[in-house]
């Protein structure tokens, strides 16, 4: 199996993408992960809802609000110009802020099962325990959570890996900056070169799987802890 | 209603559809989508054929042909495809034919951005230069022939931003996040008048001829609609929305 020099950039750009997006996550997606388990406000249907958005709504209309938005007749595009950081579409970072969007609810939804299923209880016991919340939180709910932290991640990772639509509608197939994998995949089938669509569909396939084996298999009994 | 009933019924009114009545699946290369949706509006009102259109890029309609996509007619933006398919058997030979030449455009939505000698190439003062994907678009390929051909291409290269197809090309400079883009003179030019900003249309000796042909695929053999529709193709009425969009022949 061969895989060329632009295939190779193409699947370290992926995973350079999905692992500044996991790791932007995990602090942007915990809060209103422990948030949203732990409230009792009325809103927290809608944001809910709002947070599962990227479920349902197909690539495209997020690409295409993201395209306009960010663009420079946008209110993200005036904001990102007036900070003096440029527009977004067609840069790496752009594809980060759209990962973001898009992999949200892969990582907030099962971390906040995760910590449902702790309970009041632990966390009680520790505020006895003259614990501060935040001391509770990074002592008890934290460990407790931890392999919700774990499959969240590896969730969040593989599914900005496996992204396509959004990408295709704002990232201008940049060698280097935006061509991720799947794009380049689309690009060598579109192109006919359909060996070189193999080699790499291979790699993405092995990997996906490899993936979803490592959370299948290895996935630690939540309930062994509580 | 008892299901015996229902089932009488169902018969009934699948035998008294009229039989002279066709559908065709028609695969329309996306650089054609305006013209042809006004094609197949009056096509449909003058024929009573009915057609169900895809709009995409010809190299993945070609793909979904081989891998026996059920298209009777192939709308192409280019005049390899046809020819390809005629030699893979999946299309019927003898009946290709160029029913449009395309044009290139460079354009902007800014008014003054670009100069009808083309000039802003040479300068540079932009950030982004949209263009459809060279591997995969005959527009894209267009574009970089005749950047090539002016010395341009090595120092633009870097600004370079490539849309899937040339729908995606014109969405990328029409939005601004491109400042500016080559695209098909058929998407910004409508009933002799161009799109707001600027424009310059490339002299046609800086790239290969956009040929677009149309065939018959394999399929379509025998059904009336397919048919109808590439003689269609060639009627007056057809040439005269085809050139309202800015199309030679």
């Amino acid at each position: 199996m061969h895989l060329s020099d632009s295939d190779l950039q193409a699947i370290w750009l992926t995973i350079r993408l999905a692992s500044i997006v996991t790791l932007i996550l995990l602090f942007v997606g915990t809060p209103i992960a422990w948030w949203l388990a732990r409230t009792k406000a009325w809103w927290k249907g809608p944001i809910g809802a709002v947070v599962a958005l990227p479920l349902v709504l197909p690539p495209s209309v997020l690409g295409f609000y993201l395209l306009l938005g960010m663009g420079p007749n946008g209110p993200v595009g005036h904001l990102t110009e007036a900070l003096g950081i440029g527009l977004l579409p067609f840069t790496f970072w752009g594809l980060v802020v759209a990962s973001v969007f898009y992999s949200l609810p892969f990582m907030v939804q099962p971390l906040q099962s995760a910590f449902e299923s702790i309970g009041e209880r632990p966390l009680e016991v520790a505020a006895t325990l003259r614990a501060s919340p935040l001391d509770a939180f990074f002592t008890v709910a934290v460990p407790l959570a931890l392999p919700g932290f774990l499959s969240a991640s590896i969730l969040t990772f593989a599914h900005t890996v496996g992204e396509f639509g959004v990408v295709l509608m704002i990232g201008g197939n940049i060698p280097g900056e935006t061509r991720v994998a799947s794009v380049q995949i689309y690009d060598h089938v579109e192109a006919l070169e359909y060996m070189q669509a193999h080699n790499l569909a291979a790699v993405m396939l092995v990997f996906s799987f490899a993936v979803l084996l490592t959370i299948y298999v290895w996935r630690p009994n939540p309930k062994r802890g509580v | 209603m008892k299901p015996l009933n229902i089932l009488l019924l169902t018969c009934s009114l699948t035998v008294t559809l009229p039989v002279y009545a066709d559908e065709a699946k028609v695969a329309v290369a996306a650089n054609f989508t305006g013209p042809m949706e006004k094609i197949a509006q009056a096509f449909e009102q003058e024929t009573g054929h009915k057609l169900v259109i895809a709009y995409g890029t010809v190299g993945k309609f070609y793909a979904q042909i081989k891998n026996g996509a059920p298209f009777e007619v192939l709308v192409s933006s280019d005049d390899e495809t046809p020819i390809r398919l005629e030699k893979d058997g999946l299309a019927i030979a003898g009946n290709r034919f160029t029913y449009a030449i395309g044009k290139l455009m460079l354009w902007s939505t800014r008014p003054g951005l670009v100069d009808d000698r083309g000039e802003v190439l040479k300068r540079g003062d932009f950030k982004y230069l949209a263009i459809a994907n060279p591997k995969t678009a005959v527009y894209g390929a267009a574009a970089v022939r005749a950047m090539e051909k002016l010395g341009v291409y090595a120092a633009l290269e870097p600004k370079l931003v490539q849309g899937e197809n040339i729908t995606q090309t014109y969405q990328f400079t029409a939005t601004g996040n491109a400042e500016l883009g080559f695209v098909a003179l058929s998407q910004i030019y409508k009933d002799g008048r161009y799109a707001e900003g600027s424009r310059w249309v490339v002299p046609p000796e800086l790239y290969p001829a956009l040929r677009q042909d149309a065939v018959l695929l394999t399929r379509g053999k025998g059904n009336a609609a397919a048919e109808a529709l590439l003689v269609y193709l060639k009627s007056d009425a057809a040439k005269a929305v085809i050139r309202s969009y800015g199309y030679e022949f």
